[in-house]
């Protein structure tokens, strides 16, 4: 073994290692040494990482096994690793994230009691996900998968004592199971047609491969690629977050919120992205595959966008934001713009990590007070948080020059050049996205941070309706008491807290510069394919002069006035006429339940699957189990064998005349036989 | 040195002689002395086993450790042993979920002690006796006569309703084996005067003929399994019987009827089996379906690890008729790792009904915030039951769908349906069992495990970890043995016309 190769162990096991000293041991050795540990193994991980990066960026592209896991029958599934440029860009990013996670943990956490297992949890989570975007094969692909999904449950589930992190956790699981189940018939049919999991081995057979047909349902041929690639995508479409499967991740926010920032923002849910882009040799061989994987990406782009306006919790906000750019993300997969989706997950990961850490930071100078209802006027309280949360709006909406504008102009642009069925509706819906997005990013920013200060005054209006809802819903599962919010002034948190804020910043405002080289500079290599006819990247590469150039050439197109349109609406609606929201949403009433009711698709789940799912049970348990298969068959048997029994018994009757009668028939029976014979 | 020592008689006897001794010292008075000499006994049969996996030769095909001594000379039966990868792991798992259950049953149980652990003693020694079995009749015998100590154990130490259960399983289980007895005997005849099993693979018989067979042995194995529709007496005996019970009775007892659809039905009457396939692959699918939902709105804890037991065992009637390498080895796999995981989800229903006497999930709630020990190996367990990947759940399940695709893109799309089912039962009755507020004064009042529990539950979690991250040394025993299986059923053993 190399050292390199080392190193590319030392990446996964470092978290791994603090994960299950924090996690077994945290009870003994103690807060202090357990955060201590853990974050070693971070700083340890991230170096080796950026180590790794750099040996990458050189050249040298790995892979290769780690062990076998199994072997049966011919073929061998092991565990092993890829190291190219995907996968390394993808082991800063997580390990960056990761390590800012846990440092702003130490503040977020402190008074928790769970302090030492969140930090074995965050750990062991960053382990299972660069197990994934390090492998070499898709069953190591799916282990990580997993495990991501396992940690992501135990962390929403953190506090179980509220009843709605614990039905948030499961449904969060179960959900994603669903993607899961696609997921793995996918992986099936690959291993059936290929007779290996090795990514290098099946990308390489896949060309052979591509005129296959499958017949799922006999006599209809589909193609082999679109069936293997569209069971793959509903895997994505589970840890993704893709409309319908995106129920979960709103509901995820019942977790503390630096998982929220880690897990289902920065790394976990950009898995699916990171996926597709990986299998990017086998989705561009089916157009329907990518056409499909457009339209959905379509519509979690647009109608979770609008969600994200009308809600008041300020996690929410950010959570349906991130379901909207996940939608942005997958659109660019559909639109072979591979390399566009990655280097949005890349600037979206500091942007939407900054936004849900500074949301955190107002929760905690809130007392854990999530409505943005009992807010308003933060920014003079707390500077930085609102410095850093005004940074990440910027990214969000797009806005030049932070990270945000790059990637997402970048998409908007790739989509308008697409040629797979389906583009001219992506294209429609992610430009109308731009302004929503200018919207509920600057309505947040606005409304927390601006205006009344509304959390001294439990007489606006705004509060009212908040509390009325809060006893409506009768919980109050903040753990804290509302009313002391009042007493206190909110101040800027501490430093373990404002430091990582700091420090994600920085990259939400320049990390988009680095486009040119992440987009057009070859950067992916051979780890990303695009199939010659899917054109949308090269064009937009022969059309690209630069950053300075991408930003003035912003400034002559559509969706950079419609983020500005969305944001001055904003500021219209919650600065100039605060009054206004309210009025609005008793005149569209009928729209703003549909948006808060997240069109109906909860209550529609609840009630057909998960009610569905329960009758059918209960029917098959006590109609088949207990009624036919216990009553008639079993008992029904035993109830036979007792009447026989009666039956017969009265031939034993103990009267010698009876026996005698008996015999005399028996004899003549015999006697008569004898003769007919 | 081990070599020389007849270490399957061992397996077999060890236990059972234990098992006597442990009934020697007679009633509750020497109590503490019988639960020293059973945990011995235990520990000397899980000790002899391991030579066996120590000196099992992986390249070689065949039966191992053969030993032959003539028993009833006038029929031709024979004392006659021997193992192949397949019955080594099932000899393994007998022997040390033995121990576990004699220590689970420590301090649990307090009445007729001796004989709750000579019952055990011998029903693994019974066990080792059918996994080893290279004779027909004596594999009859032995398995007919591992029934008796569990209808002692679920009639003596269970609960309220123990005697319907009892009765049930008893009746249903000797009812489907008594017409393997006459397939037996209608083999017997056909080989020429034998019981040799060998004699019987290498017997050819027409096709109606072994379609009979097949019929006779399936009534036999299907209900131990169990299959659907065929199931329903295994709920009834695991909410009656004891703890210990529950445990052998999941983790051994069912892969009785695995192993028997492996060393009997397959080898003997290839045709039929391939015949017959499609019926018990939809059979094994049903269960994997229907049980799963039935799972779903169980209200009995123990009554929902039953369903989601046979739910699991879906998979290993399934992967075994598949007829190839990635489902018998998914099925060996899964009988193992089943018996570890519903093993262990046993003992912590167990651990709980020590406490609270309950096993209502309606009267638990919040149980986290007093045993938050517990609460995690039990989460363990149960995302094993899940089928997480990394765990031995996650294995046997991955290879039996791997397997079914290569048949039909159905059969793999229904099995892979677990995914969703098993995920949903088991977290659901976790979550309204573990998490959530302290429920009632009762769970308020729960102490958490002491360390013979911990070590009971500690040691299975070691080995569904284990055997998840790398199964790589559990599979190398089966290689040869499923492909020689695979080979022998490939043939047809039709007469020629």
């Amino acid at each position: 073994m190399t050292e390199m190769q080392k190193l590319y162990l030392l990446v996964p096991l470092a978290p791994l290692f603090g994960a299950i000293i924090a996690g077994l041991f945290g009870w003994a050795i103690g807060r202090r040494a357990s955060h201590t540990i853990t974050i070693l193994g971070m700083v340890v991980c991230l170096v080796a990482s950026i180590v790794v990066f750099q040996d990458v960026m050189a050249g040298n592209i790995f892979n290769g096994p780690v062990y076998t896991w199994l072997a049966s029958g011919s073929i061998r599934f092991e565990i092993g690793f890829l190291i190219d440029p995907l996968s390394a860009t993808m082991m800063i990013v997580v390990s960056f994230v990761s390590l800012m996670v846990h440092i702003y943990t130490i503040g977020y956490m402190a008074d928790d009691p769970g302090y030492q297992r969140f930090f074995s949890y965050i750990s062991l989570f960053t382990f299972s996900m660069l197990m994934l975007v390090m492998s070499n094969n898709f069953l190591q692909l799916f282990f990580g998968w997993e495990a991501v999904g396992l940690v992501s449950y135990l962390l929403i589930g953190f506090w179980y004592t509220r009843p709605t992190a614990i039905y948030a956790n499961m449904k969060a699981f179960l959900v994603n199971r669903v993607g899961d189940f696609g997921f793995l018939l996918g992986i099936a049919l690959v291993l059936m047609y290929f007779g290996t999991l090795d990514y290098a081995a099946v990308f390489a057979g896949a060309e052979r491969l591509s005129g296959n047909t499958i017949e799922l349902f006999p006599g209809v041929p589909w193609s082999l690629m679109t069936v293997i690639c569209i069971l793959l995508f509903i895997g994505a479409m589970g840890k993704s977050a893709q409309f319908p499967l995106h129920v979960w991740l709103p509901d995820s926010m019942e977790g503390p919120t630096p998982i929220s920032a880690l897990i289902h923002a920065a790394t976990m849910v950009t898995a699916g992205i990171f996926m597709v882009a990986r299998m990017s040799p086998l989705f561009e061989l089916s157009e329907t595959a990518l056409s499909f994987v457009l339209v959905i990406g379509a519509i979690t782009a647009f109608f979770m966008a609008l969600i994200a306006t009308v809600q008041y919790d300020i996690k929410r906000v950010v959570a349906y934001s991130t379901l909207s750019q996940l939608g942005y993300m997958t659109m660019a997969l559909g639109a072979s713009a591979y390399s566009a989706a990655i280097f949005h997950l890349f600037t979206h990961a500091f942007f939407k990590a900054v936004l849900f850490l500074g949301a955190g930071s107002v929760i905690i100078a809130m007392h854990h007070q999530q409505d943005m209802r009992k807010m308003g006027g933060l920014a003079k309280y707390m500077p930085i948080t609102y410095m850093t949360m005004l940074i990440g709006a910027l990214a969000n909406a797009g806005l030049p020059p932070f990270a945000g504008f790059f990637s997402k102009e970048t998409i908007v642009e790739a989509l308008h050049h697409a040629t797979v069925p389906g583009a001219g509706f992506a294209y429609a819906l992610a430009v109308a996205g731009v302004f929503v997005g200018g919207f509920y990013s600057f309505r947040l920013v606005f409304y927390a941070f601006h205006g009344k200060e509304r959390f001294a005054d439990p007489h606006h209006p705004d509060v009212k309706a908040a509390d009325a809802e809060a006893a409506a819903a009768g919980h109050d599962d903040h753990g804290h008491d509302d009313h002391h919010a009042e007493a206190h002034k909110p101040h800027e948190s501490p430093a373990v807290v404002w430091v990582p804020l700091v420090l994600l910043a920085i990259p939400s405002i320049c990390a988009g510069w680095l486009i040119g080289s992440f987009l057009y500079g070859n950067y992916f290599g051979s780890s990303i394919m695009v199939h010659p006819s899917h054109t949308a990247m090269a064009t937009l590469a022969q059309g690209f002069h630069g950053v300075i150039g991408m930003m003035t050439h912003a400034l002559s197109t559509l969706p950079f006035w419609l983020a500005i349109a969305g944001a001055a609406t904003a500021w219209f609606l919650y600065i100039v006429r605060p009054e206004l929201p309210a009025k609005l949403r008793r005149q569209w009433g009928f729209v703003v339940t549909i948006l808060m009711e997240k069109y109906g698709l909860d209550r529609f789940n609840d009630w057909f699957f998960a009610g569905g799912a329960r009758a059918l049970g209960m029917g098959l348990w006590k109609g088949g189990d207990v009624a036919v298969i216990d009553n008639v068959m079993v008992n029904g048997s035993a109830r036979v064998v007792g009447w026989f029994a009666s039956v017969i018994r009265h031939v034993q009757s103990g009267y010698i005349y009876h026996y005698a009668f008996a015999m005399i028939i028996g004899i003549l029976l015999l006697l008569t036989l004898a003769y007919i014979r | 040195m081990m070599q020389g020592l007849p270490l399957l008689s061992l397996a077999i006897w060890a236990p059972i002689i234990a098992g006597v001794a442990v009934l020697l010292t007679g009633g509750d008075r020497n109590a503490s002395a019988a639960r020293m000499i059973a945990l011995i006994g235990a520990l000397i049969g899980f000790a002899v086993t391991i030579p066996l996996y120590t000196g099992f030769n992986l390249q070689q095909g065949g039966f191992q450790f053969v030993e032959m001594r003539t028993w009833i000379d006038t029929l031709n039966a024979n004392y006659h042993l021997g193992i192949d990868g397949i019955s080594l792991l099932l000899i393994l798992l007998n022997s040390l979920t033995t121990v576990l259950v004699v220590v689970a049953g420590w301090q649990v149980i307090e009445s007729r002690v001796s004989q709750y652990m000579a019952a055990f003693l011998f029903l693994s020694g019974l066990m080792n006796g059918v996994f080893s079995s290279l004779d027909a009749l004596l594999f009859y015998v032995f398995f007919e006569a591992t029934l008796i100590p569990m209808f002692i154990i679920i009639g003596v130490w269970g609960g309220p309703n123990r005697v319907y259960a009892a009765i049930k399983f008893f009746l249903y289980t000797l009812m489907g084996s008594l017409l393997s007895l006459v397939a037996l005997i209608y083999l017997y005849f056909s080989a020429g005067g034998s019981f040799s099993l060998f004699d019987f693979y290498q017997t050819q018989l027409p096709l109606v003929v072994q379609v009979s067979v097949f019929i006779a042995f399936f009534m036999a194995f299907a209900v131990k399994v169990p299959m659907w529709p065929v199931h329903t007496w295994l709920p009834d005996a695991h909410v009656e019987a004891p703890t210990g019970g529950s445990v052998v009775l999941a983790a051994v007892m069912l892969k009785l009827g695995g192993y028997g659809f492996l060393r009997l039905s397959l080898p003997i009457v290839p045709d039929a089996s391939h015949l017959l396939a499609p019926v018990v692959i939809g059979l094994s699918l049903i269960a994997v379906v229907y049980i799963g939902l039935v799972a779903l709105v169980q209200t009995d804890m123990k009554k929902l690890i039953a369903y989601s037991s046979i739910s699991h065992m879906g998979f290993v009637t399934l992967g075994i008729f598949l007829f190839n390498a990635q489902g018998m080895e998914g099925a060996v796999i899964q009988m193992i790792s089943h018996g570890f995981i519903s093993g262990a989800m046993f003992l912590c229903v167990g651990v709980l009904y020590d406490r609270m006497h309950s096993r209502l999930i309606a009267d638990y709630g919040g149980v986290a915030n007093r045993m938050p020990v517990f609460a995690a190996l039990f989460m363990f367990f149960s995302m094993a039951n899940a089928g997480l990947p990394g765990t031995s759940g996650f294995v046997g399940e991955f290879l039996v769908i791997m397997g079914a695709m290569q048949v039909n893109f159905w059969f793999a799309f229904a099995a892979a349906i677990t995914l969703i089912f098993g995920a949903a039962y088991t977290l659901w009755m976790y979550k309204r069992v573990i998490f959530g507020a302290v429920a009632n004064a009762h769970v308020g009042e729960l102490q958490d495990i002491n360390a013979r529990e911990f070590l009971v539950l500690g040691v299975l979690a070691v080995l569904v970890l284990v055997m998840g991250v790398w199964p790589q040394p559990f599979a190398d025993v089966l290689h040869v043995s499923v492909n020689e299986l695979l080979a022998h059923v490939s043939f047809s053993k039709l007469p020629a016309q």
